[in-house]
């Protein structure tokens, strides 16, 4: 009996991992079948090498801009006191919920060289194009700002949360020896960040060279660039699929680095409380660089591009209005709600896996199931397609075979792949957020309940879950905001009469309307606001 | 119960589950390179027509190899497409079955359809260079091909080379004066970009009226929709519309098309569709929202777009332009056209 249940346990994150990682799989198989169109070698002749520079300088600069915008943020919050701090814990978070290829919309439009902050300075000076220097917005260092904006929050939150727990008994230590706020900092606070740090890192990175909509609406061409043309013009599956098999392989060398080089640091929790007694007071100068800096990131992330969507949004209101909207947002909703709750399950799981049976292979099954977050959506889409469409294809055959009437696209025509496809995509997220939580739970914990008799289930139960209830409600809302703003995925598998706020927005914003773009747009921001505040009061509360 | 059995039974309960979700009302279902807020003018008054609902799925990418996928369980009726070279992708790839209908062979003139009948264009638009009425003036005998001569350093915009519209057009040229003298072309076009191709068309239109450069390549309908637009109109007012190659090959001209997928599960709501869109009241709505060129020959272009004048359209035959797609695709990249 016992080795039964044993079993299961080890079966079900495997049947998890499994499901998740064929769409991947399905790809990177196609990348070894022959390609007799000659277009890989048609790439690494002419484009290939800037498509990858390119694609390494956005991550690097998406990824530095991140950690330039969250550190400080996030070590002023949990660190320091100064007035607004608590509004700013967690407005920071805020601008998770703009999609990227919104800002960049919002930016573009007032940036441009006839755009309104342009024409102003023309006018105001009466310039001539050629009389000043204005900074290109459609270059690669405007996309990884842009990126960046969105994206920083990651980082913050992870960042924060580990500055929050970090035992309070080591920065006491620290202060009682009397360090300065900026040493504190450095010895302190970030060694013992460095699991979110790298968490917070990758995920900006995997999205960051996931990403298609924000760096070529920006003329910025990368390797997703060259996956689509060589996919969708020059028609060469194999060529695409080899090219994200290379992206895939990227990750998971830099992960697996990652990961080995803190095989030896152990981090554990033990006292949750935080360390609020013991915050930097800021004053003077200190005060109010603080200030500038956290207020105008906000600025820019969040309420500039909120501002100029609701200007328009109110001059170009009955333009907008739709009688639909109401179903594209209970749409987008639902959906969001449903691959939130799916992919904490998967998380749960596949850490619980870990925790219980340590090893390589559970290893393995934590870093597979979340391969998918680095692929871009629309090759997730085909993905997942080649799987489901070929299961369909094979009931239906089934069916006609038993005289019976036949489904049709069972699975890939309904909504079952759109649900698979944004779990492929963001299961990477629960786990992260989950891991990075589950780590700082000591195992003589778990060792102490289990010593009390309690089984390894009612131990997780008992003892795991409630420990890691904020890990589990970030992953929530981290996913169910993902999945309010996707895009690729959304566009290409949904089925007949099924819009969602994105896939609505999207007619537009691929026309650079930005106008009727502006109303949807908002609802996807607002909707992805609220959840976000109300569960970030609930924490507040408890602790 | 044996497992046999109860997965048969399972199976009869997930089909009569299946047929009970499926639709008794009359429908077609059509994939869609196009907006649907361009299209769904025309899509209602079919409906209130024929009392047969249009269900569209737009994507910009990708559906293709949607279509291809799911195969003979496709529900797809229609594939819809904003240039032809999508439309012959999609009739080379097997995937689009051929209609014989008298009114589309009536509405729909040779040139303007597959050469098996598998696709039909319903609309036309020219690809033109619009110039700055402030600094440059009509220019009624420009060329493409000026484009890439010195006099036009700096001067030019235009979207991404890799654009569909963009694509056709260099495709043509291939096809006209062989990949040599288009590299060349190409080239010299790239050496006169007064910024590196981006935005939309539109947005080179922006450009010519902030003084950014003084010639940008665009589509024709894009004049009418900006005149009616009164954020865009001032942007419409600085330029001319010039049609170009006048004397030489003709302006290049780019279609919109329609094709019956293999498997259409709905046929003939789908040729109904098709019918209706080549017809008389759908033609002129195209010609009246949209100011793209019918394809019908007896209705006439919006106002607007008549007062641009008549002009001579490349005569060259669109199957003769796809051929160089995949070549033109190679040549952008080659001449790192857009980096």
């Amino acid at each position: 009996m016992i080795s039964k249940s044993f079993n299961l346990y080890k079966l079900l994150p495997w049947v998890v991992t499994c499901i998740l990682l064929s769409p991947v799989l399905a790809i990177f198989l196609s990348a070894f079948s022959v390609d007799e169109s000659g277009s890989f070698q048609h790439l690494i002749d002419t484009v290939l090498s800037t498509y990858i520079s390119n694609s390494l300088l956005v991550i690097v600069y998406v990824v530095l801009l991140s950690i330039l915008f969250a550190l400080p943020c996030a070590w002023f919050v949990a660190c320091c006191e100064f007035p607004t701090r608590e509004k700013l814990q967690w407005m920071l978070m805020l601008p998770l919920a703009m999609p990227p290829y919104i800002i960049a919309i919002v930016y573009t439009d007032l940036l441009d060289f006839a755009g309104p902050v342009q024409l102003t300075i023309r006018a105001l000076f009466d310039w001539q194009p050629s009389d000043y220097y204005f900074p290109e917005v459609r270059t690669l260092f405007g996309a990884s700002i842009i990126l960046a904006l969105s994206l920083f929050p990651y980082l913050y939150l992870l960042l924060r949360g580990a500055f929050l727990t970090q035992s309070a008994g080591l920065f006491q230590a620290a202060r009682t020896l009397g360090v300065t706020p900026l040493r504190a900092f450095w010895r302190v606070s970030i060694p013992l960040s460095r699991s979110a740090m790298a968490v917070g890192i990758s995920l900006i990175a995997m999205e960051t060279l996931g990403d298609f909509a924000t760096v070529n609406y920006f003329a910025v061409h990368t390797l997703t660039t060259a996956i689509y043309d060589t996919w969708l013009e020059l028609g060469s599956l194999t060529t695409a699929a080899k090219i994200s098999s290379l992206m895939l392989l990227a990750i998971v060398i830099l992960i697996s680095l990652e990961s080995y080089s803190r095989r030896k640091q152990q981090v554990y929790q033990r006292n949750g409380s935080g360390n609020t007694e013991l915050r930097f007071v800021l004053t003077g100068w200190q005060k109010w660089g603080v200030l500038a800096f956290t207020w105008s990131l906000l600025a820019f992330s969040l309420f500039i591009p909120i501002t100029t969507l609701l200007y328009y949004a109110i001059n170009y209101f009955n333009a907008s209005l739709n009688n639909d909207l109401m179903q594209y947002t209970l749409n987008s909703l639902w959906l969001a709600f449903l691959v939130a709750i799916l992919s904490i399950l998967v998380a749960l799981l596949v850490n619980f896996y870990q925790r219980l049976s340590p090893g390589l292979g559970a290893k393995s099954s934590i870093r597979l199931s979340s391969l998918g977050y680095a692929v871009p959506g629309t090759v997730v889409a085909i993905g997942v397609l080649i799987p489901l469409t070929s299961i369909d294809l094979w009931l239906n055959d089934l069916l006609l075979g038993l005289d019976l009437k036949p489904v049709g696209l069972l699975l890939s025509g309904s909504l079952v792949i759109l649900v698979l496809g944004y779990l492929v995509r963001f299961s990477a997220i629960a786990v992260g957020s989950i891991d990075s939580n589950l780590v700082q739970v000591s195992p003589s914990l778990d060792l102490a309940s289990r010593t009390l008799g309690n089984g390894p289930v009612k131990t997780l139960w008992r003892v795991n879950i409630p420990l890691i209830r904020k890990g589990m409600l970030t992953a929530f809302i981290l996913v169910f905001i993902e999945s309010m703003k996707e895009l690729p995925a959304a566009l290409l598998l949904r089925p007949f009469n099924f819009e969602t706020l994105a896939t609505y927005v999207y007619q537009f914003v691929s026309d650079e309307m930005i106008e009727l773009a502006a109303l949807p747009a908002l609802m996807i921001i607002g909707l992805g606001l609220v959840p976000f505040i109300v569960v970030n009061r609930l924490l507040e509360k408890k602790t | 119960m044996s497992i046999k059995k109860s997965l048969k039974v399972l199976l009869a309960g997930t089909s009569a589950l299946a047929s009970s979700m499926s639709f008794a009302a009359e429908e077609v279902n059509v994939y869609s390179y196009r907006q649907p807020f361009l299209i769904e003018p025309m899509m209602k008054e079919f409906t209130a027509e024929t009392g047969v609902k249009v269900n569209i799925l737009f994507a910009k990418k990708g559906l293709i190899e949607r279509i291809k996928r799911e195969g003979k369980l496709s529900t797809a009726d229609l594939m819809l497409t904003s240039d032809f070279s999508r439309l012959t992708m999609f009739t080379e790839e097997g995937l689009a079955q051929p209609v014989d209908s008298d009114i589309l062979n009536k509405n729909i003139p040779s040139q303007f359809h597959g050469a098996e009948k598998q696709w039909y264009a319903l609309t036309s638009r020219a690809r033109n260079i619009y110039s700055s009425v402030e600094r440059v003036g009509p220019a009624p005998t420009i060329t493409y091909q000026d484009l890439a001569t010195p006099a036009f350093k700096g001067k030019v915009c235009m979207r991404s080379g890799k654009h569909p519209y963009n694509v056709s057009l260099l495709a043509s040229i291939i096809a006209h004066e062989g990949e040599a003298k288009a590299k060349t072309w190409l080239e010299g076009l790239k050496a006169n970009l007064a910024r590196k191709p981006q935005g939309n068309d539109r947005a080179q239109v922006k450009a010519v009226k902030e003084g950014l450069c003084d010639y940008a390549l665009t589509n024709s309908y894009y004049l009418g929709k900006m005149l009616n637009d009164p954020k865009q109109v001032a942007w419409a007012e600085s330029v001319h519309i010039n049609f170009p190659n006048q004397a030489t090959t003709g302006t290049h001209v780019n279609v919109s098309g329609i094709a019956l997928t293999k498997y259409a599960p709905n046929k003939n709501n789908a040729i109904k569709l098709m019918e209706f869109l080549s017809g008389d009241v759908a033609q002129q709505m195209y010609a009246e929202i949209n100011y793209e060129y019918p394809v019908k020959e007896d209705v006439q272009p919006s106002k607007l777009v008549a007062s641009w004048g008549k002009f001579k359209a490349d005569d060259i035959k669109l199957s003769d332009i796809a051929a160089q797609h995949q070549a033109a695709i190679k040549l952008l990249d080659e001449v790192k056209f857009d980096l």
